[in-house]
């Protein structure tokens, strides 16, 4: 089996064009990323997808590093970094595998949530486990009738003393049923966003049950299942923040999720303009390798253009949100729509260029095309990226 | 009392080595414009080597020197994130850097571990762009310390170390005593990554600049380079039809 070659072997120029323009120090983190990625991720990445492993134990490895909790607070046990320096990290990481990367993103999202909204109490409880990835975490708001509308969301948690009884389910939840903290989105008060509460919940509660195993296109390295609430009890002690408030916790969360979404398709299109590249210099056919062929020169030149022009947008973004800018919403939003529409174009030209191998699953480039097909539709589909975008536009004064 | 003595300081002297290699067109040498450098993998297991020891409480201080320009400070600040305690750049750039060879090298060293009365001294054993493997002999020779080269196993024993290194023949263990210079082959140990707060705090540790001027060391090359050129292209090879067309055709090349 061909399988990937790590990137780090083969082509150091182009590890170093993304890192133009980053400090010493991000260069450093950066460093590990790609060493990790290409060492202990990349050569088992067709593996766990064919298999549909989840690989606890290279992502504790991660954790030792430092990647359990990039942006959680050192005080409980996280790497303390800046949304910029996540985005470079998961950009690197996700050269090694984009679905395992992806998950890690999903579970650092969950710790900040936590991290940020959580009262002392609970930041200490649970933030120090996840940012060692001695549990993992999942994070549930979309449900089988709600997706882009989420806050129709009608999972109910009733109040009995101190105690909510959560009645209602969620669909689609990356690590479901492997993973020991979900963070729910669920209805405490009336109808619409205002009525909607964030709830921590543990695995082995009774009354939490999961779905079966969802066979996907890619991700496959994450599972995927319904997670299911019947008269689930939970302290209320484990909800963060006020009643009311988990609709603004769960779309805080999402602005920096869709950073890292955008930067682990940014990982798969720089990968796959590697491999295409590679391809190019080696396949002969008429005479002449494949880059002598203008048409693939000037295609190569314009997936390498637009994923420059990626890169510099999901680090603007990340950025801003750092810094608290009143854009940083829609940046997030540009990011993520731009970012993933052009990371799986590129991606899929690559695979284009490999001709009938990049059909087959012996190469890797087909693996980085149906991994981050679903960065278009998850943490808000690229339709909603629309509706976010164009509504800041037109009630800006 | 000697032998309850233990290491106080070592110095591990991580080098970067060029990623890519393509010959000036001039042949004079190697593009190092734009290259991506890196820190030669040897290196890295020596110091892990250092780190390892240090944490073992064996020593008490891991001082990390790179010679060079700018760009040296890189190496250093991976191994400040790796665990060494601080760094010392040698700054060499322009011409004297193109000229710098493990002499020079070896004099820096010796005047720093002088200096800085260290104990050990761990390289790595060879540079993956030149492939000298001769710093570490010069620098004991330099010094009249013992050396420990091609280690695969270190054990410190008072101040005595035992060295198992990888020779042709298979594995020699000797025992040397401290101060003493070591160099690391591939098998001595798995070098850690450096994790995030490792990184952070590595930014607080010092880097000392020094001139090699300040060491009383002469740069000046005894050696000329006088050409580079790349391995000749693989020819193409020739389809013979029978086991006799072969053995001709070797015989003709005198292969046989």
């Amino acid at each position: 089996v061909r399988g990937y070659t790590p990137l780090l072997n083969t082509a150091p120029h182009s590890q170093e064009r993304s890192s133009y323009g980053l400090t010493d120090e991000q260069k450093e983190f950066q460093k590990v990323a790609f060493d990790f990625a290409a060492n202990e991720m990349a050569p088992h990445m067709a593996e766990w997808d064919q298999k549909e492993i989840f690989p606890v134990e290279t992502m504790r490895k991660a954790a030792q590093l430092g990647f359990g909790g990039i942006y959680v607070q050192p005080d409980v046990g996280g790497s303390g970094l800046s949304r910029l320096d996540t985005s470079v990290i998961f950009e690197a990481l996700s050269t090694g595998c984009v679905s395992t990367t992806a998950y890690i993103s999903i579970h650092n999202m969950c710790a900040w949530m936590i991290d940020t909204f959580g009262n002392n109490e609970q930041r200490e409880k649970f933030c120090p486990d996840l940012c060692l990835m001695e549990k993992f975490a999942s994070y549930c708001l979309t449900e089988p009738g709600s997706g882009s509308d989420a806050a129709s969301l009608l999972t109910t948690a009733q109040r009995k003393g101190d105690l909510y009884i959560l009645n209602g389910s969620k669909a689609f939840i990356s690590g479901g049923g492997d993973t020991d903290i979900y963070v729910v989105m669920c209805r405490t008060g009336g109808k619409g966003p205002k009525g909607i509460s964030c709830l921590v919940v543990e695995k082995g509660t009774p009354g939490l049950s999961f779905g079966k195993k969802e066979k996907k296109v890619g991700w496959n390295s994450q599972p995927t299942r319904a997670v299911i609430f019947e008269d689930c009890a939970v302290p209320v002690i484990n909800r963060l923040g006020e009643e009311g408030q988990g609709f603004g916790i769960a779309m805080k969360g999402l602005n920096g999720g869709r950073i890292n979404i955008a930067s682990c398709s940014l990982g798969a299109a720089h990968a796959c303009v590697q491999l295409a590249r590679d391809h190019l210099l080696v396949r002969k056919q008429f005479g002449e390798t494949l880059s002598n062929n203008q048409f693939l020169q000037f295609r190569l030149a314009e997936m390498a253009t637009k994923l420059v022009a990626s890169r510099l947008l999901v680090r603007e973004a990340a950025t801003a949100l750092q810094d608290g800018r009143p854009d940083a919403v829609s940046l997030c939003s540009m990011a993520k729509l731009f970012v993933t529409d052009e990371c799986f174009n590129i991606c899929n030209q690559a695979l284009q260029m490999h001709g009938g191998y990049g059909y087959l699953k012996d190469y890797a480039v087909q693996q980085f095309v149906r991994d981050i097909r679903v960065h278009q539709i998850l943490e808000g589909t690229n339709e909603v990226m629309r509706m976010i975008i164009s509504r800041n536009l037109l009630t800006e004064l | 009392m000697h032998s309850n003595r233990y290491c106080n300081r070592i110095i591990v002297l991580p080098f970067s080595v060029l990623l890519e290699i393509r010959v000036k067109p001039d042949n004079s040498g190697v593009v190092t414009d734009g290259v991506k450098h890196s820190m030669n993998p040897f290196c890295e297991i020596a110091v892990e080597e250092a780190v390892k020891l240090k944490e073992k409480k064996l020593i008490k201080e891991v001082v990390a020197v790179s010679c060079g320009p700018q760009q040296s400070q890189e190496t250093i600040r991976t191994a400040l994130a790796m665990g060494a305690d601080r760094g010392i750049h040698v700054e060499v750039a322009g011409k004297d850097y193109e000229t710098l060879g493990p002499l020079q090298v070896s004099k820096i060293m010796a005047a720093l571990a002088k200096k800085e009365d260290a104990q050990l001294i761990i390289l790595g054993k060879q540079a993956i762009d030149d492939d000298c493997n001769q710093t570490g002999q010069m620098t004991a020779a330099l010094l009249d310390w013992p050396q420990g080269t091609f280690a695969s196993e270190v054990s410190l024993d008072g101040d005595k170390v035992k060295v198992v290194r990888e020779i042709d023949g298979g594995l020699e263990t000797i025992k040397i005593s401290t101060p003493a210079v070591l160099t690391a082959d591939l098998r001595l140990n798995t070098p850690r990554y450096a994790t995030l707060p490792n990184i952070m705090k590595a930014k607080k540790k010092k880097i000392a600049n020094v001139k090699p001027a300040d060491l009383g060391v002469d740069l000046t090359s005894r050696l000329e380079v006088l050409k580079v050129e790349e391995p000749p292209q693989r020819q193409a090879g020739v389809k013979v039809e029978t086991v006799e067309d072969l053995v001709g055709k070797l015989k003709e090349t005198g292969r046989i």
